[in-house]
């Protein structure tokens, strides 16, 4: 698809004239049609309908458990974050959904398009195509990459989207309570919300690097994906392991769960900060990486 | 490949044809990569140093200004790690401290305090007053929040969705401590500092030991440290505001050495008036609520069987107390011998028999056998016949004690 794209756009920044802002023009054509592709693909949507199914679960099965007033998770804190509290209110569904999706479901999913990104071109043999067109291989990794993060935008917001219809039709809103036992209005409870997604979504742009860094690496798309859910693991499971305790603060996931500080009033800012610090920084490293691999490589496929 | 590339590279890959050329571009990814590993490691210890300059104050002036601080309003966050060098001593003293066992709510305050005696802890505090005051023990994704406002005090878990609730005890009120309160607010700098001031005493030296900066404030240090030797205590480092005299920042170190035996300290506090928001609480409507009546008689309904928690100790009868001050040593009959490893005792399993000589060290003197159990700040010497001692005295200190007493 990207292919037609693109070779559409070849006649398009000719008109445009001045240099900069043909190069502005690629880079957006390059973008639009990297999304474009990215949503196209049956893959994707698959993807995109596993992660909505997740809060639909987790909602029917809090209600069947919780039918005869029962408390969720055993009344003992077990099971994801913020489980408990769904019963009182649905909006809470959003936050256990997104804690549930988080460690694993969503960094998969960012890993397999991040993954596919240039090694899927590759061994589809269509990257040498795409290349042809003068938009220039730092550009085109560009595009990739921005690609890869409306992805992980649009991934965590079907999750909290399809939390938020479910909770709303399975149990009551209104007034929440917040894990610091403090009482906010709905309306408020909706912006945090959205913006616990938004930080979701801004927790995967350090995967989302790696992947695409991955992605430089080899012509096997399948190869790229796995090596990036690979590591996604090992990364999750080094996490656990206390000896290693100095390690963790350089780990992508560690800071993940730290969206939670955002239900706390006042918000706790010091793990969220870090958490932001810590993507950029890894979006910074694998980023550049990609960049220097990928300006430098010879293509064959 | 070599002929091809021309036709397969774009403009920006044709300047850089060469393998060293290529090379160098990833001199931008590990660049990037160390200045980052160094800011991550570098920025904290930097940002600890720097001791602001003051002017010169005496302990005295000091101890002073902690007593005359009238700081009502504050709220803040303290990190406090503990390192008693018991392990696992949460679950342990959890399952024997009354009130903590299965069946009870998982807001009830008492099994609550046993998690802040090992290991590292944020607490979110803050105060308006006698009569508001909360505090949260802040987890992953959960909080466990004490709440007194007026005339009730709430306890409540986010992690179980489950509450407690307290009348404040009447007459309480001047001091602004209710039950619950009274034993988690031991947690902050603060509560630490005024237990620390109440031991001085002669045997004790106080000190201004310069200043530091804790949580963005000036501080000054107040270093006590027993004068007497033999105590587990080498020293306790208090940091005292500057401007107000609140505490910030409490550490006791043991005199063997390592990591600091109990380290609090505000991690940043602000003076202000908290958000009356704060210490409001309402349960919701499916929110498990437990009152404290009724928690109470279920405890003491089922008391008989339980072990008793370590604060009974102090009722046994003929407790004594050897020396005075920081190598101060409790001691007291139990009456029946206890079981001590060696000892041909029959209704002892073997297993029980094991785990006391794994826990306890085996000592002899001129008062007979006995055995030791040493944690980093306090040791208990059981003899034979059942006497023991304890106190915040080392091994040797307590043996010397036992052979006086004989």
């Amino acid at each position: 698809m990207s292919r037609a794209d693109t070779a559409a756009y070849a006649g398009g920044p000719a008109a445009a004239g001045d240099p900069g802002v043909r190069r502005w023009f690629w880079t957006l054509g390059l973008f639009r049609s990297e999304v474009t592709t990215t949503f196209r693909r049956w893959r994707t949507l698959a993807l995109l309908g596993v992660l909505a199914a997740v809060p639909v679960l987790v909602g029917i099965a809090v209600k069947i458990e919780t039918g005869d007033g029962g408390s969720a998770g055993g009344g003992a804190g077990q099971g994801p974050a913020f489980i408990a509290q769904i019963t009182n209110n649905g909006l809470f569904l959003v936050f256990t959904a997104l804690a549930a999706t988080l460690p694993f479901f969503l960094p998969m999913a960012v890993g397999v398009v991040a993954g596919d990104g240039i090694a899927g071109e590759a061994s589809a043999g269509t990257l040498r195509y795409l290349l042809v067109a003068p938009a220039g291989r730092s550009r085109l990794l560009l595009a990739k990459y921005a690609a890869t993060l409306a992805f992980c935008l649009v991934a965590t917001l079907t999750v909290a989207v399809s939390a938020l219809i479910v909770g709303a039709l399975l149990f009551p809103l209104g007034e929440l309570t917040t894990i610091s036992g403090t009482r906010i209005s709905l309306s408020e409870g909706l912006w945090r919300a959205l913006l616990i997604a938004l930080v979701v979504a801004a927790s995967l742009i350090g995967l989302a690097a790696l992947g695409l860094f991955v992605s430089t690496l080899t012509n096997s798309g399948i190869a790229a994906m796995a090596t990036t859910v690979g590591l996604l693991i090992a990364v999750q499971i080094l996490d656990t392991i206390p000896q290693l305790d100095a390690l963790h603060p350089y780990l992508f996931s560690h800071h993940w769960l730290s969206f939670a500080d955002l239900m706390r009033e006042p918000v706790h800012w010091d793990d969220l900060l870090s958490n932001l610090r810590l993507q950029l920084i890894y979006a910074a490293v694998f980023g550049s990486a990609a960049w220097a691999r990928f300006t430098a490589k010879d293509i064959t496929a | 490949m070599a002929p091809y590339e021309t036709s397969r590279t774009t403009e920006e890959a044709d300047d850089h044809g060469t393998g060293r050329r290529k090379a160098t571009r990833y001199v931008v990814p590990v660049a990037v990569a160390g200045v980052a590993a160094a800011t991550i490691g570098l920025v904290p210890a930097l940002a600890d140093s720097g001791d602001p300059d003051l002017p010169k104050i005496t302990a005295e002036e000091l101890v002073e200004k902690i007593a005359a601080s009238d700081t009502e309003q504050l709220s803040g966050s303290v990190k406090i790690s503990t390192d008693l060098g018991i392990p696992a001593f949460g679950d342990a003293m959890s399952s024997l401290a009354p009130g903590g066992e299965g069946g009870d709510s998982s807001a009830d305050p008492q099994s609550r305090l046993m998690e802040l005696a090992s290991g590292t802890h944020t607490l979110r505090v803050a105060a308006d007053g006698p009569d508001k005051q909360k505090l949260s023990i802040v987890d992953d994704t959960s909080e466990y929040s004490l709440i007194h406002n007026g005339d009730d005090v709430w306890a409540y878990d986010s992690g179980s969705d489950e509450a407690f609730h307290a009348e404040a005890e009447k007459g309480a009120h001047g001091k602004g401590k209710a039950e619950g309160e009274d034993k988690l607010g031991g947690a902050t700098p603060k509560e630490f500092a005024e237990e620390a001031l109440k031991a001085v005493d002669d045997t004790t030296s106080v000190t201004v030991d310069g200043t530091a900066k804790v949580a963005g404030r000036d501080a000054y240090q107040l270093l006590i440290k027993p004068k007497q030797s033999g105590s587990t205590i080498g020293s306790i480092r208090i940091a005292v505001d500057a401007d107000n005299g609140v505490p910030l920042k409490f550490t006791l170190n043991p005199s063997s050495g390592g990591k600091a035996a109990i380290d609090a300290g505000f991690t940043d506090v602000d003076f202000a008036e908290p958000d009356a928001k704060t210490f409001d609480f309402k349960p919701n409507k499916g929110t498990k609520v437990t009152e404290a009546d009724e928690a109470g008689k279920e405890h003491k309904g089922d008391k008989g069987p339980r072990p008793e928690g370590l604060e009974d100790l102090e009722g046994l009868e003929g407790m004594n107390v050897i020396g005075e001050g920081w190598s101060s040593i409790a001691t007291f009959d139990t009456g029946a011998p206890l079981p001590t490893s060696g000892s041909a005792s029959g209704d002892v399993p073997p297993e029980a028999d094991k785990l006391l000589s794994a826990l306890g060290d085996q000592v002899k003197g001129d008062f007979g056998k006995g055995t030791v159990f040493s944690t980093r700040l306090v040791n208990a010497l059981i003899t034979e016949d059942g006497k023991v001692y304890a106190g915040a005295v080392d091994k040797a200190t307590l043996v010397k004690a036992a052979n006086a007493a004989k």
